[in-house]
């Protein structure tokens, strides 16, 4: 049994890529963009989970299976982050009864 | 029936060395997927307290230097591709380089982690610790920027928790190497520490931002 064996310039490559996005995520922080800067700093950091999921953590050589479980646990956390911050951002839209 | 003779590749239990090999695996994966449940709830009560009070954790996200944190980010950045490097060394078999990038991993853990002591300790002089002795400049709401300092302990924290488990997991993996265990046919403890350790990688990308880089364009 031999695994698909990925080469060390690959890795170099993915490597030097989230150090770059690391840089920038601190330098674009400085900028003033209003409500986007929190949503520039989240986008550059899925782009460097999915970096080390796909290549650090051999995802894109892993089975149907272990995605499907991968998938199913962001799936659940969005599901947590999702109905959590509903619940916060309706609390006050409708009145209370006897309050 | 046929008498396989066992090895470590393949136990009694499996069909073939590639079942068992992703049995582990598998097995590693919904691990880390109670993991991000674990973080998850963290992040959501972070996400929550932001949402309601934005200007306090502004205030108090721009007392963290982000220097230090982005240099840390840089080393654990490192750890990791030591590690994938590592995991590498033992698919082709190299024992020598999986032992030189197991400590390698390790020792950048370890830079890490006595950068977060001395952020930490930076914190208590700097009387940023929540608690009775607890004052915040530059924002009269004392009690809302305890509860960004409460988060930022308890999610670095049980990060840094994370990565002296890491590092003792190295440690064992380093042993087992150094006694000639691992081959490219059976390295799988290797490669699932290394899921493990990028999975931790992960959790501090995100922290990252969050917790160092939210308030900086008030500036």
């Amino acid at each position: 049994m031999h695994e698909h064996v990925d080469s060390v310039k690959t890795y170099t490559i993915v490597f030097v890529g989230l150090l770059i996005l690391t840089l920038l995520t601190t330098v674009v922080a400085t900028i003033d963009l209003g409500q986007f800067n929190i949503v520039v700093a989240l986008v550059i950091a899925v782009v460097k989970m999915l970096l080390v999921a796909l290549f650090f953590m051999h995802l894109r050589h892993s089975t149907i299976l272990t995605k499907v479980v991968v998938g199913g646990g962001l799936l659940w956390l969005g599901i947590l982050l999702l109905l959590g911050l509903s619940d916060f951002v309706s609390r006050g839209w409708l009145p209370v009864p006897g309050k | 029936m046929d008498s396989h003779v066992e090895t470590l590749a393949l136990r009694e239990q499996f069909e073939t060395p590639a079942q068992q090999k992703e049995a582990s695996t598998l097995g590693m994966w919904i691990f880390l997927v109670t993991e991000i449940m674990f973080f998850g709830g963290m992040f959501l009560a972070y996400a929550v307290y932001r949402s309601i009070y934005p200007n306090v954790f502004s205030t108090a996200s721009n007392t963290l230097n982000v220097v230090i944190g982005a240099v840390n980010t840089g080393v654990l950045l490192c750890s990791s591709f030591t590690m994938v490097l590592a995991v590498r060394s033992a698919q082709i078999g190299s024992r020598k380089a999986l032992i030189v990038f197991l400590i390698l991993t390790m020792l950048f853990g370890g830079v890490f982690l006595g950068v977060k002591a001395y952020e930490w300790n930076e914190k208590f002089v700097e009387h940023h610790v929540p608690g009775p002795t607890f004052h915040l400049e530059g924002t009269p709401m004392q009690g809302q920027a305890q509860l960004f300092f409460s988060l930022y302990f308890a999610m670095t924290g049980v990060h840094a928790l994370h990565m002296v488990v890491g590092v003792g997991i190295m440690l064992t993996l380093l042993f087992q190497a150094y006694a000639g265990k691992y081959t490219p046919d059976y390295y799988t403890p290797v490669d699932v520490g290394g899921l493990y350790w990028h999975f931790v990688d992960i959790i501090w990308i995100f922290l990252f931002p969050l917790l160092y880089l939210i308030g900086r364009h008030h500036h």
